[in-house]
């Protein structure tokens, strides 16, 4: 199912999208596809795998460690793509691509988009390529017909956000806070206003998600309830996995009931 | 040259450089360069900052024959730009002060910067004690080790020192978390940035206040010589001296520009910092530049005795520079740097920094093929008292 496919049902059935994030190849590039697994019976919608990168600037410690067993287990950008690529076969929900640009700048952009193409890669997210340096980015991925999330944060301006919106497909990534990803305990205020003062812009054209910060059942609900069509969580699923890094069942047993949990926090309608 | 560099659009040097940010930054960087802009041409900013820069800092700096040195060399005549000499003991102060300035202009009362040696550091905690700002500074746990002495100073300019203990530890690792806090803290923090390295406007901004180095070098050259030198001689590390001694010379074409990185235990060893002579290009920091990483875009780990030229970027404008084929950058190992270190100690009674060290070294082997008349400047961009027990254990 495509992005736009997966929203749109999602939107019908009065229920908002979970996104999971984790890193592709924590603690092992073996067990990816099996968390991936585990993931999507527990109700997630859409997948996102991060490709590892040596110098994370937009995560928080959670994070960075995960690029650090990343590369530690000897994860590459192409490995990566080949797990989206056996996680496709399997599911048929859309698999996103995050990971930092120089990843991206050096197998180079258009071999980069051929090869996410062929892995039937959805979408990528650049946390470090803001609208102005991705003309090229835009034009090759629109040739592949690969979406490119862009990301909207709390010091958006009005103009910038409009240019924005022109250049993300897929979804609008929208960054809840400002500061690095992590799991925070609490929803603060000025998300949903920022949710709300997005939504005239955008409604109609790109789906929302809002991301950075989520972690918590009520914190995924406040965000479909005010308004948008997905919420991102990853730091609490790479805590689960950093917990139980060297007890596979438990791992999995736990993103499962945790991403079921998250889930249910979606579903507007006939509670 | 200049002219076309002079305001790089887009912050682009040619294809170098630009604005790699997490949105969140992007407003912030995007107002800088307005803050900046403005202020540039403030009469009253620039007096107040041509102050503290003659005033506080010690400026103009003296532009000494070396005569001893050029001698034993016996080749052309060496000068050095005596940044050592200095508030602080390096040219560092010439960008805190500018920067903390505009900083104060623009109602940050918290500072937060990245340092690599500790000068950087130390710099920018005199800028913000003088100009009654609070300085938090970042510096990777490594780099802590090796160079104590800055941390005490730092403390004791009232600064808070944060130690890095992901990645490296060193002066990369420091730059990556002083933006992760600058993400969390943009409406009440400036991030001071310690060289013509990260998103634009920074390297323009620090570029052009290190532009001072090399005014002063032309109009004393001038006075002294009455002609301009044939070759100008920087080490780089994120390339601020080396930027500031070049650019008031980029288009006098007959001055020949050195930059000298940091060889480590040489280029073929891997051991080593030396971003234009063996890297590649690719974006790290904001800015797309020459990057020492490996085939997968992963960055490298680098080495160098001095910490101050131990980072696997360098700032973009260089990169242009190296493109154009308008500077020269080469390398000088970790061995070569030390012999330099002792020989002007020795010869000129001045200690110098391990980071110009690279330079003098370089200096030493390009003089002896030149002509007795011909000159050459060399930008001595720090002393050092900091390195001296690095230098002893090197010795062992
Ligand atoms: C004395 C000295 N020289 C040079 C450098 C390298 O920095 P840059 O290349 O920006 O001049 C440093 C950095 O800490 C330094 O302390």
């Amino acid at each position: 199912m495509s992005m736009k496919e997966t929203f749109e049902r999602l939107k019908d059935r009065g229920e908002g999208a979970l996104i999971s994030y984790i890193m592709g190849g924590d603690p092992r590039p073996d067990l990816t596809p099996k968390i991936a697994e585990a993931l999507i019976e527990g109700g997630v919608d859409i997948l996102e795998l991060g490709i590892p990168f040596s110098d994370p600037i937009a995560d928080g410690p959670t994070i960075q460690a995960a690029n650090l067993r990343a590369l530690k287990s000897g994860t590459t950008p192409v490995r990566v793509l080949e797990i989206a690529n056996q996680i496709k076969g399997y599911h048929n929900i859309p698999v996103v691509i995050l990971t930092y640009y120089n990843i991206i700048f050096r197998i180079g952009l258009e071999n980069f988009f051929d090869k996410a193409k062929k892995s039937k890669v959805d979408g990528i997210i650049v946390p470090d390529l803001p609208v102005e340096e991705a003309q090229d980015y835009k034009f090759i991925a629109n040739k592949h017909g690969i979406d490119t999330i862009f990301l909207a944060s709390p010091s958006t301006s009005i103009v910038r956000l409009k240019k924005i919106i022109e250049y993300t497909s897929g979804f609008l990534y929208i960054v809840s806070l400002f500061g690095v990803t992590g799991a925070r305990k609490t929803l603060k205020r000025s998300t949903i206003r920022l949710i709300e003062k997005i939504i005239p812009y955008i409604k109609g054209k790109t789906p929302l998600a809002v991301g950075f910060g989520i972690s918590q059942p009520y914190q995924v609900r406040s965000i479909i309830e005010a308004g948008a069509d997905g919420a991102i969580v990853g730091s609490a699923f790479v805590e689960i996995i950093q917990k139980n890094e060297y007890d596979e069942d438990n791992m999995l047993n736990s993103i499962r009931n945790y991403a079921n949990e998250l889930k249910k926090a979606t579903i507007l309608e006939g509670e | 040259m200049k002219e076309f560099t002079k305001y790089p659009i887009d912050g682009k040097y040619g294809k170098y450089g630009g604005r790699f940010m997490p949105e969140t930054l992007m407003s912030a960087v995007l107002d800088l360069e307005k803050a900046y802009l403005k202020l540039k041409n403030d009469q009253v900013f620039k007096k107040e900052l041509d102050y503290y820069l003659s005033e506080y800092a010690g400026r103009p700096t003296s532009l000494y024959f070396a005569k001893n040195l050029s001698k034993k060399v016996g080749g052309a005549k060496i000068y050095l730009k005596r940044e050592d000499l200095l508030h602080g003991g390096a040219h560092k102060i010439n960008n805190t002060l500018g920067q903390a300035l505009m900083a104060k202009k623009m109602r940050k009362n918290r500072v937060i910067a990245e340092t690599g040696a500790g000068q950087h550091g130390v710099a920018t905690a005199m800028a913000c004690a003088v100009l009654g700002l609070k300085a938090e500074i970042y510096m990777g746990k490594e780099d802590i080790e090796r160079q104590k002495l800055n941390v005490f100073r730092m403390n004791l300019l009232g600064a808070e020192v944060h130690p890095v203990g992901s990645g490296s530890k060193t002066l990369k690792d420091a730059i990556n978390e002083a933006l992760r806090d600058w993400v969390a803290n943009v409406k009440t923090t400036y991030y001071l940035i310690g060289s013509v390295v990260g998103p634009h406007p920074y390297p323009m901004i620090v570029r052009d206040f290190q532009s001072v180095i090399g005014k002063e070098i032309k109009s004393q050259i001038m006075e002294k010589e009455n002609r301009l030198p044939d070759a100008l001689i920087a080490c780089v590390g994120g390339g601020s001296n080396a930027m500031g001694t070049f650019y008031p010379f980029l288009d006098d074409h007959n001055v020949k520009l050195y930059g000298v990185e940091a060889g480590g235990h040489g280029i073929e060893s891997g051991a080593h910092a030396a971003s234009l002579c063996a890297g590649d290009e690719g974006i790290l920091h904001g800015m797309l530049t020459y990057l020492l990483q490996d085939e997968h875009g992963q960055i490298s780990t680098t080495h160098s005795i001095s910490a101050g030229l131990d980072y696997p970027g360098v700032g973009p404008e260089h990169s242009f520079l190296k493109t154009m084929d308008r500077a020269k950058y080469v390398s000088m190992t970790d061995d070569k740097a030390v012999k330099a270190f002792i020989e002007l100690s020795k010869t000129e009674g001045i200690i110098p920094a391990l980071e110009p060290s690279h330079s003098l070294a370089y200096a030493i082997e390009l003089a002896e093929n030149m002509k007795k008349d011909d000159l050459i400047v060399v930008t001595l961009s720090g002393r050092g008292d900091k390195d001296v027990q690095v230098v002893a254990d090197y010795l062992k």
